[in-house]
Order: structure tokens, then C-alpha cells, then sequence
């Protein structure tokens, strides 16, 4: 491998992938338009065609990095810009989330305390609009919006849960300490076992959710507590998802052996996005399920 | 180092039309399209501004149904903001940061072409809903529930434009501050960085922070749309009021990302047209971070009226009044690069002025409605429309406008007709001024925005703003002719420093620059930096 030269800039070559990137975004989103106006035969082939490009774009364009990674084309500050790139997304995401966090604080903190009584507005909301109201939490509104339901107990599923990614977390440490002493074997058998407990995670969520659905009634029509709770939990789980699969992507790299103990950024990247998707977990275990 | 050179792919030659505008890797192309893209918009917008003037010439209902007139002046702010402002910025940035900073490209090439290519995609879902059944989302830029969640099939498209139209900044910012950070040249510290870089840093800071909440507070209204939630509802526990609150802790950041890379692109120009250093460049950076700071918790200012407790009026109050402290630095600091140089009056440098000028008014409108008691006879009238359009046409367009005039000659390589530059300024200045100051007038006496007939009481001025409005328009024509001109038959070749006291290394470079800005690290001599020569 030809170590390249850090003092000459490198610019990659031209690429197919990131208009295809586009196009199958553009699909995919004018499928749901179309589907959720509902029409639903041609938004669905339009959501799949989308779908399908990107999933088949990530192939075409994570494959053509490794490629050029692997034959050593890129220097250490190529090396630092993909670094500094998945930092700042990882830091949008963090903001994604904290608007929906920052809803669940703003309603906690005034809106339901406001419809309950407390103070100018909600005299005048509380006494002429919902007398008798008063403020709880969990809570669907004035007008119990989808029916009396219960919440479930944090100390069930979602201490599990807690615990399952808190190991991962762990695991992935050590599998990445592993890779860094040059041991595959380690590497591949800690990094199998975070995919367990990625997995494991995914399935007990699933539970829960059914569980809810079918004998709590808290569904996302459960007034504010079931849309707080189901927009936070759901875009979680939307991201462990996608953290479970990046990294199984890395499971199957590892055991073909692309990385090296100075060479694996991918693996590192995926690993920053699996501690992140854990933090932004201990924050809902705190603030949707305890509090 | 003769060897090193061929590690730069060289893919000039020989490159097919789709190859080259479709799977661009190349910071300027990329950069082009961007401005191409944003010079299109601005002219879509503009139309549309046309027609609100057009329907608000004379009081009663002249041109369109009211629902229609809606549909337009949403549709304008949208347009203007996501689809002009925001890209020239981001195309200037891909221009000119890795010509100032010494550097090939940007840092992530592909995704330079990436975050371009989504936005004209998201601007066909978002103008598409002008066919639909229920026409275009209809409740301003803001898009407040209930009301815009009352439209027609335009809704899910609409939140998906803006969900495209994020991710695109976000990618784009990404690549901006990766840029700024990693690969400046050798010796080329952060604080002997031109202005406009230092301007871009920030911003993409607060677009990476703020874009992701705007989707967040959009992606409530899908579900609370279409999946049955009631984030909105406040029978349910929710609140429609915490939508404004999301949506204005994206969007009082959002005017600043509007606005500091003008300023940066106005540090650049004084200077050199004043032929002396850019006074207090320390200070203009700890101005625009302190500004970009406050503009987190400021966002409140918009939602005087209703119905936030009284501590909140207070602090969103002082909060907002003390901006005004770092935006007063920045102004005081260009005069007084101004004072005492020896001055000339180049294009670009009446745009700077003019800029400063109309800011100024902008922002002092802005610290009038900072004040809560005053706000609420402020609120929703013509004198907010007043206040945005000063800062945002005055400020942030005519800042673009320029830059182009100062870097045009850098990019094709040709000088463009200084008297239709001049002719440009003068009429869009003036016009400027018939078409907003009169506004102001207008919201003092309440009129109302976002409404397609008034009072008779209020004819008069909006006659006289709807004439400064369509002068406004028409002259923007003379700017197409201007760049089209220089770009594609100006004879009149430009030399490489282009205007006499030009100093940053975009200006070593030759006119029009090389495909790729810098193959190997330049060596750094501080006399050529924009701000080398500042002694702190
Ligand atoms: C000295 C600085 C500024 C201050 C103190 C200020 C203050 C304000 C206040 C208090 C409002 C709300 C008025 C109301 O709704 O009653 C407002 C509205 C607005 N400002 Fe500023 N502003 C400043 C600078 C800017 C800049 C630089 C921009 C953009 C480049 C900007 C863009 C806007 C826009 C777009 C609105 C209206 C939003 C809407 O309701 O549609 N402002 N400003
Ligand atoms: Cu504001």
C-alpha cells in the first residue's frame, strides 16, 4: 500500500452516486406525498422505486470509498474531513432530537400545568373553556383525546432496554480495542454480540409498543403523553435500527478483513453513532419514561 | 514536488455536459450551479412578489381570489429564503472558501454535489403544489398550525420540500466547516482568515443546529396530519403555541444565517475599496460569535403577542435589545475602516455602502419591535414586512448582489460595464426605498400583512410601494443582462487582482481561476492575506 502523500491535496473524481442519492430521495418522498394523500397503488411503487435507488446508491457509493480506501488513495486529512463530516452530523442529530425533547419540556413545564389552572392564561383557559381539569402527567388533554389509557412502568421493559444498550455500548468498546491490538477473532465476536443486543433492544421495543397498543391503549392518538412518547421512542428505534444495520455492514467487513488496527474510520464513525444513539437513550429512559 | 501534482485528478479534459454540471466534483462548478440556481429562484419570487404588488396597487379585490393571494405571499417567502438567500450564500461559500483559504476543493467533494443537487428536487415538490387539488400551503412562510395543516394535498409536500431543503443545508454546512477547519493552507491561522470565511464558519454552525429543530417541528405536523398525534391540539394537552416555539428557535437563528455571511462578504469589500485594513478584525469576529449566540435565545420576540407569560416578554426583550450591542460594533467598525481611507466608488463598493446603509435602518426597526409594549402595535402590520425586507433585500440581497460584483471578474476572467454596475446600484437603491419605506408607514397606521385588500385610508402608500416595487423588479433585469454579458461576451479581460488594493489569496490566483484553486498547499506570505497585515 502506498502510503500517499499528506502534503498534496487530494480531490476524488467525478461520481455517478450523489445525483442518484437525489433522485431516489425525490422518489421516495413524492411517494409518500402521493400515498399519504392517499392514493395508495402509485404511491407505494413510487416510495419502493425510491427506496430501492437509495439503498442501492448506498451500495454503489459506500462500495466505490471502501474501494478507493482500501487501495490507499486517501491521505490523513482526507481521512480528518471524514471525521470532522460525521462529527457534525451526528451534533444535527443531536439538535433533531432536541426539538422534540424541548416540546415534551415546554409542554410539561407550561402547557399542562397553563390547561390545569396555573396562572393568567390558564385562569382563563382552565375556568371558561375546561373547568375540572387538572394538570397530571401522563395526561391526553381536557378531552382525554383517545380514550383513558395507563403508561407503562420504566422499570420493566425500558430498564432492560437501558441496561441492553448500555452493554452494547460496552461491547463495541472492546471490539474496538480489539481491532486496534490487531486481534479479528475478538474483534468479530464483541462486534457480533453488540448486533445481539441491538437486536435484542429492537425486539423488546417491539413488545412494548404492542403491549401498549393492545392492553394499555396508549397509542400515538393518547393525547400529548402518546405523541411525546411515540415521537421520541419511535425516531429512537429508527435510529438503533439504522446503527443495528450499519453495523452488522461493518460485521460483514470485519470478517472479510478491511480493516486495519491504523486503518478503519468506518468502523469508528458507526461506533460514535451507536454511542450517541445510547445517550439519546439514557436521556428517554430519564425524561419520557422516569420522570 | 513535481511528482505530487498528478495525485489531483486531472478530469478537465474531455468532459461530457452531464458529466460535468450532473457528477461534479469541482468546488467552482458546484459553486455555479448554486448561483444559477438561486439567480432562477430569484426571478420565480420576484414574480410572485409582482403579483402581491400588483394585487395591493389599489384597495379592493383586483387580480386573484383572496385564497390565491395567500397561496403567493406564502409561497414568496419560502422561495426567498430557502430557494435565493440561503444557496447564493452557500454558492459564494463554494466559490470563494477554498480560493481565500488556500485549499483544491471543498473537503467532501461528492457531498458538495449531493447537498446541491437535492435542493432544485425539493423546489419541484414545493412549486408542484401550486397544481394540486387545494393549491399551494397558504399560510405564510411561518406555516402556523392549525391553519396550514387546514390545506389540501400541498401539505405532505410541502413538509417534505422543507425536510429535502434541511437536509441539503445541512450537508452543504457539513462540508463548510469540514473545509474551514481541515484544510486551510499551512500558516494560514484561523484568526488571519479572511472575514467571509470566519462569517461562514459561524453560520454553518448555526445551520447544523437549527435546520434539524425546523424539521422536527414540521415532521410533528406530518404526524399530527396524517398519523392521528396531537402535538397541536391543545383539547389533547398539546399546544399550538409550541409549535411557534420550535419553529422560532429555528427561525430567529435562520435570519442570522441570512445575514452574517453578508457581513462577512462586507468586510471583504470595505477594505479593499477604502484601501485600508478592516478596523478591529478581532472584534468583528467576537461580534458576529456573540451574535450568533444570542441568537438562540432571542427567539420569543416573535411571539410577543400571544400570550407568553410576562418574565418571558422581559428576557426575550433585553435578550433582543442586546444584539443590537455586537450588530452596532459591526457598523461602527465598517465606518470606521472607512474613515480617513482613501476612498473610491467602485461597483461593488456602492452595494457595500448601500448595504450599510439600509441595515442600518433594518436593524433599527428591529430594536423598535424589540420592545414589548411597542411590538404589540407593531405586530402583524407591514411594519414587520418592512423591517425583513430592509435587512433581508437591503441587507442580505444587496450583500450578494455585491459580491458578484466584486468576484465576478475573478471567476470568467472578464470585467463587466462599470455604468450598467452603476445604474444597477442607483435604481435598485432608490427603488428600494419607494418600495419598503412607505411600508413602514403603512404599519404604523395598522395595516395588516399577509392581506389582499385594506382600507382606503391606506391607499395612497401602498400605490407608491407597489411602483417602487415593480421599479424594483424591472431593474433587476439590467443585473441578468450584466452577468450575461460579462460571462459569456465581455471582451474586456480581467487581471488577476482585479481591483487595485485586493488583498487574500483568492487574488493571487488568475483571472478566471483554474479548475482546481490549489494543487499542493500555497506558501503563505501574510502581505497577501486578507487580514495578514492587521496588526492586533
Ligand atoms: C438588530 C437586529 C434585529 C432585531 C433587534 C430584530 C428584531 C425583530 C423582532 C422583534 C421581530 C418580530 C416582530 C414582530 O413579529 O412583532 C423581527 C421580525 C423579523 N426579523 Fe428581525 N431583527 C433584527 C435583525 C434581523 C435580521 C438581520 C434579519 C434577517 C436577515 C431579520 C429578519 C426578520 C424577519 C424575517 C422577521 C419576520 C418574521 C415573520 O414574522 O415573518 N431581522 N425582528
Ligand atoms: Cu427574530
Amino acid at each position: 500500500m502506498s502510503q500517499p502523500n499528506a502534503n498534496v491535496y487530494y480531490v476524488p473524481h467525478n461520481s455517478r452516486w450523489p445525483i442518484i442519492a437525489t433522485l431516489g430521495m425525490f422518489l421516495f418522498m413524492v411517494g409518500a406525498a402521493v400515498w399519504l394523500n392517499g392514493y395508495d397503488t402509485p404511491g407505494k411503487i413510487i416510495l419502493t422505486i425510491g427506496a430501492l435507488s437509495i439503498i442501492g446508491m448506498m451500495f454503489g457509493w459506500f462500495g466505490n470509498v471502501i474501494h478507493e480506501s482500501m487501495k490507499g488513495t486517501f491521505n490523513s486529512q482526507v481521512d480528518t474531513s471524514f471525521r470532522m463530516g460525521m462529527t457534525w452530523f451526528i451534533f444535527s442529530e443531536v439538535f433533531f432530537f432536541a426539538a422534540f425533547f424541548g416540546g415534551l419540556f415546554y409542554i410539561r413545564t407550561f402547557v399542562v400545568p397553563w390547561l390545569g389552572g396555573v396562572g393568567d392564561k390558564g385562569v382563563i383557559t382552565n375556568g371558561f373553556i375546561w373547568q375540572g381539569f387538572s394538570a397530571t402527567w401522563p395526561t391526553n388533554g381536557p378531552e382525554a383525546v383517545g380514550g383513558s389509557f395507563t403508561s407503562g412502568s420504566p422499570w420493566g421493559i425500558p430498564l432492560l432496554n437501558t441496561l441492553l444498550l448500555l452493554s452494547s455500548s460496552v461491547t463495541v468498546t472492546i471490539a474496538h480495542h480489539a481491532l486496534r491490538a490487531g486481534n479479528r477473532k475478538k474483534l468479530i465476536g464483541f462486534l457480533g454480540l453488540t448486533i445481539l443486543l441491538g437486536i435484542t433492544f429492537l425486539c423488546c421495543q417491539a413488545y412494548e409498543y404492542w403491549e401498549s397498543y393492545v392492553h394499555l391503549n396508549m397509542t400515538l392518538h393518547s393525547g400529548i403523553y402518546g405523541a411525546t412518547f411515540y415521537i421520541l421512542t419511535g425516531f429512537h428505534g429508527l435510529h438503533v435500527t439504522l446503527g443495528t444495520i450499519m453495523l452488522i455492514v461493518m460485521w460483514l467487513r470485519s470478517v472479510r478483513g478491511h480493516f486495519t488496527p491504523q486503518n478503519h474510520f468506518a468502523f469508528e464513525a458507526v461506533s460514535w453513532y451507536w454511542h450517541f444513539v445510547d445517550v439519546i437513550w439514557l436521556c428517554l429512559f430519564l425524561f419520557v419514561y422516569i420522570l | 514536488m513535481s511528482s505530487t501534482a498528478q495525485a489531483i485528478h486531472h478530469e478537465d479534459h474531455h468532459q461530457g455536459w452531464f458529466e460535468r454540471w450532473f457528477m461534479s466534483t469541482n468546488h467552482k462548478d458546484i459553486g455555479t450551479l448554486y448561483l444559477s440556481f438561486s439567480f432562477l429562484m430569484l426571478f420565480v419570487g420576484g414574480s410572485l412578489a409582482m403579483l402581491i404588488r400588483a394585487e395591493l396597487f389599489e384597495p379592493g379585490m383586483q387580480l386573484m381570489q383572496p385564497y390565491f393571494f395567500n397561496e403567493i405571499s406564502g409561497m414568496h417567502g419560502l422561495i426567498m429564503i430557502f430557494g435565493v438567500i440561503m444557496p447564493s450564500f452557500v454558492g459564494l461559500a463554494n466559490w470563494m472558501i477554498p480560493m481565500q483559504i488556500g485549499a483544491p476543493d471543498m473537503a467532501l467533494p461528492r457531498l458538495n454535489n449531493l447537498s446541491f443537487w437535492i435542493l432544485p428536487f425539493a423546489f419541484i415538490l414545493l412549486l408542484s403544489t401550486f397544481f394540486m387539488p387545494g393549491g399551494a400551503p397558504a399560510a405564510g412562510w411561518t406555516m402556523y398550525p392549525p391553519l396550514v395543516l387546514q390545506g389540501g394535498e400541498s401539505v405532505a409536500f410541502m413538509i417534505f420540500a422543507i425536510h429535502l431543503m434541511g437536509i441539503s443545508s445541512i450537508l452543504g454546512s457539513i462540508n463548510i466547516i469540514a473545509t474551514i477547519l481541515n484544510l486551510r493552507a499551512p500558516g494560514l491561522d484561523l484568526l488571519k482568515m479572511p472575514m467571509f470565511c470566519w462569517s461562514w464558519l459561524i453560520t454553518s454552525f448555526l445551520v447544523i443546529a437549527v435546520m434539524p429543530v425546523l424539521a422536527g417541528a414540521v415532521t410533528m405536523m406530518l404526524f399530527d396530519r396524517f398519523f392521528g398525534t396531537n402535538f397541536f391540539n391543545a383539547a389533547a394537552g398539546g399546544d399550538p403555541v409550541m409549535y411557534q416555539h420550535v419553529f422560532w428557535f429555528f427561525g430567529h437563528p435562520e435570519v442570522y444565517i441570512m445575514i452574517l455571511p453578508a457581513f462577512g462578504i462586507i468586510s471583504e469589500i470595505v477594505p479593499t475599496f477604502a484601501r485600508k485594513p478592516l478596523f478591529g478584525y478581532k472584534a468583528m469576529v467576537y461580534a458576529i460569535a456573540c451574535i450568533a449566540f444570542l441568537s438562540f435565545i432571542v427567539w420569543s420576540h416573535h411571539m410577543f403577542t400571544v400570550g407568553i407569560p410576562l418574565g418571558g416578554e422581559v428576557f426575550f426583550m433585553y435578550a433582543t435589545m442586546l444584539i443590537a450591542v455586537p450588530t452596532g460594533v459591526k457598523i461602527f467598525n465598517w465606518v470606521t475602516t472607512m474613515w480617513k481611507g482613501s476612498m473610491s466608488f467602485e461597483v461593488p463598493m456602492l452595494w457595500a455602502i448601500g448595504f450599510i446603509v439600509l441595515f442600518s435602518i433594518g436593524g433599527f426597526s428591529g430594536v423598535m419591535m424589540a420592545l414589548v409594549p411597542a411590538d404589540f402595535q407593531y405586530y402583524g402590520t407591514y411594519f414587520i414586512v418592512a423591517h425583513f425586507h430592509y435587512v433581508l433585500v437591503g441587507g442580505a440581497l444587496f450583500s450578494i448582489i455585491g459580491a458578484v460584483y466584486y468576484w465576478l471578474p475573478k471567476w470568467s476572467g472578464h470585467m463587466y460595464s462599470s455604468f450598467w454596475g452603476k445604474l444597477h446600484f442607483w435604481s435598485s437603491v432608490i427603488s428600494v426605498n419607494v418600495l419598503f419605506f412607505p411600508q413602514q408607514f403603512l404599519g404604523f397606521a395598522g395595516m395588516p400583512r399577509r392581506i389582499p385588500d385594506y382600507n382606503v385610508a391606506f391607499a395612497d402608500w401602498n400605490m407608491v410601494s407597489s411602483i417602487g416595487g415593480f421599479w424594483f423588479g424591472a431593474t433587476q433585469l439590467i443585473f441578468v443582462g450584466v452577468v450575461i454579458h460579462t460571462v459569456f461576451f465581455s471582451k474586456d479581460k480581467a487581471t488577476s487582482r482585479v481591483w487595485e488594493h485586493a488583498h487574500g489569496l483568492e487574488w493571487t490566483l488568475p483571472s478566471p481561476a483554474p479548475h482546481h484553486s490549489f494543487t499542493v498547499p500555497p506558501v503563505i506570505d501574510d502581505s497577501q492575506l486578507a487580514h495578514g497585515d492587521v496588526s492586533h
